[in-house]
């Protein structure tokens, strides 16, 4: 099958495409080339995917449609057709070279947004799907510092398919731009520093990260230097404790070791590897107040405990 | 699916606020994370104690707040004095909300998510705290707390992104919590605090009444269930590229585990022992 433009007419130098990238709540839609759309292995199984394919193809490519096509019943049909076409194909031209270098321009002038996380200090997302079927769950965003996934901060993001942009584009998207991708351990710089880092800039981060030549020691990793900052609730100025029942419980979920050796403890099974049988009262060694713990009453019971045994 | 942000359609008409300066207040658009403060806690000088040093013009303003300020003030000094109104205000309300009254006010808040619900997917639009990162005035605008990830977000729109934090302090959610254990929000699953009851449906009214009966049930029960074990609940995001995990992040995402797995460990030990 051939798509040929029929005679461009001069009137209408908007492509539908334009058109369709342009809709408020599109924003996140990149403008695949036609190139792409009319090579036929691109799209391998879509048409089974799409109803009234050759009328969404004719819409997408804006070719003058067949006189005999008068027997759909609703334009309006074809429109959802021509979005969900496009969007599927959107979700394969992402991940060519093309389509990711066109998502890195608008990456770079946000785009996409920032993460919405206070301690991420305003780093840039990209959308992400969370099924690469359409119907399923609408376009979230992931931020590559803190590796979760968010709603949209507008209500006109929630009629677009997450589909659209896949599971897969967001993560291959950092791969293909290391430079773009925070590491996985993160160092206060100076005691000082960490703890003004959420009142920080954006924009004196980026700088002072690039001149300070940040260097992960794995060449495939992430090679931006990350914001480390873990939330600590505090009540009039004191931490609250773990032990209490309302004390934190999902610091780990933000927490990054200070070296990328810290990794390395822990094994494919996600155990630690030095520690032959953990009873559970160790302390680990980001606790920062250590010396307080010969006071605890508790673990001195504990420990007398254990060696009567 | 062109939905456009309806959500500054009510709110800041001249028409309909009363005559008081706290109602006007607290209708004013941007102002909806603030609760009221009962006039008789700012009447009580003991609970002021110290704020007449942060704001200027202390006097006056504390008149203006308690609609005590004579009507014969030029309009120039009043603009003046209305930003010193607010900065005592907000001062005011972070005391107050800290109280036990205070925290049941910004209680009925939270169940009706005035402050917006958590932007974070797997978080299910848990409702939010406010929060400040400083309890000293012009250092940080107002956050947002999750309770269930734990973590601060910014709010999502502008008008509430001005609001100075210290207006709520640094210790509110986290004292909220520990007053109000049952209302800790569990790491799965979908928790609606109970909604305000409509009157014009008397079907989701008798819900709601179940509901609120089933809440209040909950309230009474004296010992919540323990928490030593929670974390192992909550649900993550996994990157995966084709379906496969990426290298580096499913390291540091082990890494991260084994670290709660230890507190986990840790907090059972405690929990046998007491």
């Amino acid at each position: 099958m051939k798509w040929r433009k029929a005679s461009s007419t001069p009137t209408s130098t908007l492509t539908w495409i334009s058109w369709f990238c342009s809709l408020p709540g599109h924003e996140y839609f990149c403008e695949v080339s036609e190139d792409f759309i009319e090579d036929d292995f691109n799209l391998t199984g879509l048409n089974i995917m799409v109803p009234f394919w050759k009328e969404a193809m004719e819409m997408v490519l804006d070719v003058e449609p067949d006189e005999d096509t008068s027997k759909i019943p609703d334009v309006s049909i074809v429109e959802a057709s021509a979005e969900l076409l496009y969007g599927l194909v959107h979700q394969r031209y992402i991940l060519t070279r093309a389509g990711l270098q066109s998502m890195v321009d608008k990456y770079e002038s946000a785009a996409f947004g920032v993460c919405p996380r206070v301690y991420c200090v305003g780093c840039n997302v990209v959308p992400c799907g969370r099924s690469d079927l359409p119907g399923i769950d609408t376009v979230k965003l992931y931020c590559p510092n803190c590796n979760d996934i968010y709603g949209p901060p507008s209500s006109r993001f929630q009629g677009v398919d997450g589909a659209f942009f896949g599971t897969t584009f967001a993560h291959l998207f950092f791969q293909s731009y290391r430079e773009l991708a925070p590491a996985p351990y993160w160092k206060p710089s100076s005691s000082a520093e960490s703890s003004l880092s959420a009142g920080r800039s954006p924009d004196s981060v980026h700088s002072s990260s690039r001149r300070s030549g940040f260097v992960n020691p794995n060449p495939h990793g992430g090679q931006k230097r990350p914001e480390g900052h873990v939330y600590e609730p505090r009540v009039y100025g004191f931490k609250v404790s773990e032990r209490a029942k309302s004390g934190p419980r999902m610091q780990w979920l933000r927490l990054r070791p200070q070296s990328p050796l810290e990794l390395d403890t822990v094994d494919w099974r996600g155990r630690w590897i030095d520690e032959e049988e953990y009873d559970g009262i160790d302390e680990d060694e980001e606790e920062g107040d250590r010396q307080m713990e010969y006071f605890d009453p508790v673990r001195v019971f504990y420990k007398t405990f254990r060696s009567r045994k | 699916m062109l939905g456009r942000a309806v959500d500054d359609a009510s709110t800041g008409s001249d028409s309909d606020y009363s005559n008081s300066w706290i109602s006007w207040f607290l209708s004013s658009k941007g102002n909806e994370y603030f609760c009221e403060v009962e006039e008789d806690y700012i009447l009580d000088r003991f609970n002021l104690t110290g704020l007449n040093n942060e704001v200027s013009n202390y006097a006056q303003a504390l008149d203006l707040i308690t609609d005590n300020l004579d009507d014969d003030i030029q309009d120039e000094l009043r603009g003046a004095l209305d930003v010193q109104a607010r900065l005592l205000y907000g001062l005011i309300h972070a005391r107050w909300i800290v109280t036990a009254r205070g925290l049941a006010k910004m209680l009925e808040k939270f169940k009706r998510v005035d402050f917006g619900r958590c932007p974070r997917v797997l978080c299910q639009s848990q409702p939010l705290l406010p929060v400040g990162l400083s309890d000293i005035p012009y250092e940080k605008s107002v956050k947002l707390y999750c309770g269930r990830c734990e973590d601060v977000y910014s709010p999502k729109s502008s008008r509430h992104g001005s609001i100075d934090g210290a207006y709520f302090g640094t210790s509110f959610p986290h004292l909220l919590f520990m007053v109000y254990p049952h209302l800790i929000p569990p790491k799965v699953g979908i928790v609606e605090p109970a909604p305000a009851p409509r009157a014009n449906d008397a079907d989701t009214n008798r819900r709601n009444k179940r509901i609120r009966e089933d809440s209040e049930a909950l309230e009474t029960v004296g010992e919540p269930a323990s928490t030593a074990s929670v974390a192992l609940k909550a649900d993550r995001y996994r990157p995966r590229i084709y379906g496969f995990q990426l290298h580096e992040i499913a390291k540091l995402q082990r890494w991260q585990e084994a670290i709660r797995d230890r507190q986990v460990g840790r907090l059972e030990v405690l929990e046998d022992l007491s």
